[in-house]
């Protein structure tokens, strides 16, 4: 049985987690009621299957490069390097059709689900572009899609509402619970529940029962193996740091992964901060969770002693919720990652410095991995660092126009 | 007598003397902590079984009715310390044995142990955990070394293999959701419903409830014969919520 550190983080880069019933060491598992079990059976046996078969990796490859544009850039940053005294380098994600790597893991559910035979999919979204990529990928392959989303999100992130209508997507937006990704979570199951047999739930994030963790983090590996190969052929070293922003941490996952083998690359990890370390004021689940389970999975989790789950703040949707996947869990239970709360402001200075010296205007939520990227190198002159800029901010605009709003009015009465 | 047996008794006895078991489910806490003694002490005077709902921020397997009620009852405080108090005051005063459903996480932050501790002195017999499949049941390992019933859950699309081992690990009843879908649904035909139970009660050595969208004397009529109790949960919380009686409900319902 493995139970050190050493062992669980080498059993994960051999491939070993999560073992047959879900399990990456103690986090993890299958949570959920009966009525689910077979649905998740089925879907194991698929995506195992299609894992398994040239064919898959075939058609998948295909709609990679010619849909997608895969490999995505990796390039460095010149003037941001300056600005930091360090080498900075952006694993571009948010190259990727539809604007986020949140694709990768659309486009490989919605094949196995077509395989499988699903005669429709259902979905969540926080920030939208799970729920973007996932109307755009079920428009690819031919299959109808409902996507679950929180009243309060529908609201923040209303471009992308509008683009997954567009694709052909019913869009239900959620009021119960607290209106966000946590809610939506919740009612995408409850559909689930109730339509069993034929419905395929594309989860978006590393979070949920499993196979979820195990198949989002396989489909997005492809962040990790493209970046490390492109540093050693763009910059010809690793970096001594790489970054990504960590909500249920599907990007971070996927990332990480391309470097969990090479000690001498240290791996970071952004939480959303949100406005303060108090409850409710934030959603950094590894800063301030204890254990639980939540959505079929065992994790971190913000939770009160009564084993409540918290309420959450942060200007990112897509970081807006209460867990993390369970990979990540044993990451930082190992020692292989560290996570850090970035505040909302520290995000959004971030977001406006990327924007304003490289031409490139990120998403909130990797604008957190930027500000953290910041913070590490400060001590350390020279340092190179890889960030994973995992979205664009076409989808932030209402948000982004609020704050300038309230920036005029502040100043205005100043 | 071992407090899992105490629960499957009481279910072939209801269903002895009535035909069929009525197993009722309260939400501790609804509409107000001050209200629901009253309520539970209704609902144990005319059913066989209570289960006490243990409310949880996130009830991924409940319809509307159950998640308002959960809401609510946690706005009014309905803890598990504060639950197993309220309990335990009202230990030998009610007519049915208790048993907690709930979902897992509020379970785990009381602590199992903890539970398979003070379970006998709030007369707790047994748990029903909606997200706790059998594979997991091991989580459950202190609730089953107490020889506290841990109800088994199956479902229309449970395939043989699984019903069997699930049936195999429940202690107490087999808590057979009679349609797919969240609580509170009722939407499969009778014909299915009745093939479906007679396959799980000739799987289960202990009696076999159905529940989920039982709401009225026509549904447990139907299920007479078939099955030996049924489970009234959302149709109860709404007359609760409406200011009816829990009492008058579950008469006319049997």
């Amino acid at each position: 049985m493995t139970t050190t550190s050493t062992d669980l983080l080498q059993a994960l880069i051999e491939g070993a987690l999560p073992d047959s019933n879900g399990f990456f060491g103690p986090f993890g598992g299958r949570f959920v009621p009966e009525t689910l079990v077979p649905a998740l059976e089925r879907f194991e046996a698929g995506a195992r299957e299609a894992l398994a078969d040239p064919m898959f990796h075939t058609e998948l490859r295909q709609h990679q490069e010619g849909w997608v544009g895969r490999p995505t850039p990796l390039a460095f940053a010149p003037r941001l390097s300056a600005a930091w005294n360090a080498q900075v380098w952006l694993k571009r994600e948010d190259l990727a059709h539809t604007g986020a790597h949140k694709i990768n893991n659309a486009l490989g559910q919605a094949l196995i689900a077509r395989r499988i035979g699903a005669e429709r999919v259902v979905a969540e979204t926080g920030a939208g572009q799970h729920g973007v990529a996932t109307a755009a990928a079920c428009a690819r392959v031919g299959l109808p899609c409902i996507v679950y989303m929180g009243s309060k999100d529908v609201e923040r992130q209303a471009p992308n509402v509008v683009r997954m209508r567009r694709m052909g997507a019913e869009v239900r937006p959620v009021t119960t619970g607290d209106a966000t990704l946590r809610a939506a979570v919740d009612e995408a199951i409850r559909h689930w529940v109730g339509y069993p047999e034929g419905t395929h739930y594309i989860l978006g994030s590393a979070v949920g029962p499993h196979p979820f963790p195990w198949i989002v983090r396989e489909f997005q590996k492809v962040i990790g193996v493209e970046s490390r190969r492109q540093m050693l052929e763009k910059a010809h070293r690793l970096p001594d740091v790489a970054v990504a922003c960590v909500g249920g941490g599907s990007n971070a996952v996927g990332f990480y992964h391309g470097f969990l083998a090479d000690a001498s690359v240290e791996l970071h990890g952004a939480e959303a901060g949100g406005v303060g370390a108090h409850v409710g004021q934030h959603a950094a689940t590894m800063s301030g969770g204890t254990p639980g389970v939540l959505h079929g999975s065992r994790s971190m989790l913000l939770q009160d002693e009564h084993g409540q789950v918290s309420d959450t703040q942060s200007v990112s949707a897509g970081l807006d919720y209460p867990a993390i996947g369970p990979e990540h869990a044993l990451l930082a239970h190992v020692g292989r990652v560290a996570y850090h709360a970035v505040r909302d402001d520290e995000a959004i200075t971030a977001l406006d410095e990327l924007s304003r010296l490289e031409g490139i205007l990120p998403a909130v939520e990797p604008s957190h991995a930027l500000a953290l990227a910041k913070h590490l190198v400060r001590d350390r002159p020279g340092a190179t660092v890889l960030v994973n800029v995992c979205g664009r901010g076409d989808k932030d605009m209402p948000i982004l126009t609020r704050l300038a709003d309230e920036h005029a009015q502040s100043e205005g009465s100043a | 007598m071992r407090a899992h047996e105490r629960i499957s008794d009481a279910i072939a006895k209801g269903r002895d003397t009535h035909g069929i078991a009525l197993v009722a489910y309260v939400t501790a806490g609804f509409p107000t902590m001050d209200a629901f003694p009253g309520i539970l002490a209704d609902a144990c005077a005319h059913a066989d079984v209570v289960e006490v709902g243990i409310p949880f921020s996130n009830p991924i397997a409940d319809g509307g009715t159950l998640q308002a009620t959960s809401r609510v009852a946690l706005e009014h405080g309905a803890t598990m310390p504060a639950i197993m108090d309220e309990l335990r005051g009202m230990h030998g005063s009610l007519d049915a044995p208790l048993l907690l459903m709930g979902y897992l996480n509020p379970l785990l932050a009381y602590g199992l142990d903890r539970l398979a501790t003070d379970a006998e002195s709030a007369g707790v017999n047994g748990v029903i955990v909606p997200d706790l499949p059998p594979e997991s049941l091991e989580v459950a390992r202190p609730i089953i070394d107490a020889r506290l019933a841990t109800i088994g859950m199956v479902s229309p699309v449970t395939h043989e293999d699984r019903l069997q081992s699930i049936v195999e690990r429940a202690s107490g009843f087999v808590y057979a959701v009679a349609s797919v879908g969240v609580t509170g649904q009722h939407r499969n035909d009778q014909a299915d419903i009745t093939a479906y139970l007679q396959r799980v009660r000739e799987a289960s050595p202990i009696p076999v409830c159905a529940g989920f969208g039982i709401r009225e004397k026509a549904h447990v009529d139907a299920l007479r014969g078939a099955c030996d109790g049924v489970i009234v949960g959302s149709a109860l919380m709404e007359a609760v919520g409406e200011g009816r009686s829990v009492g008058d409900l579950l008469r006319l319902l049997r």
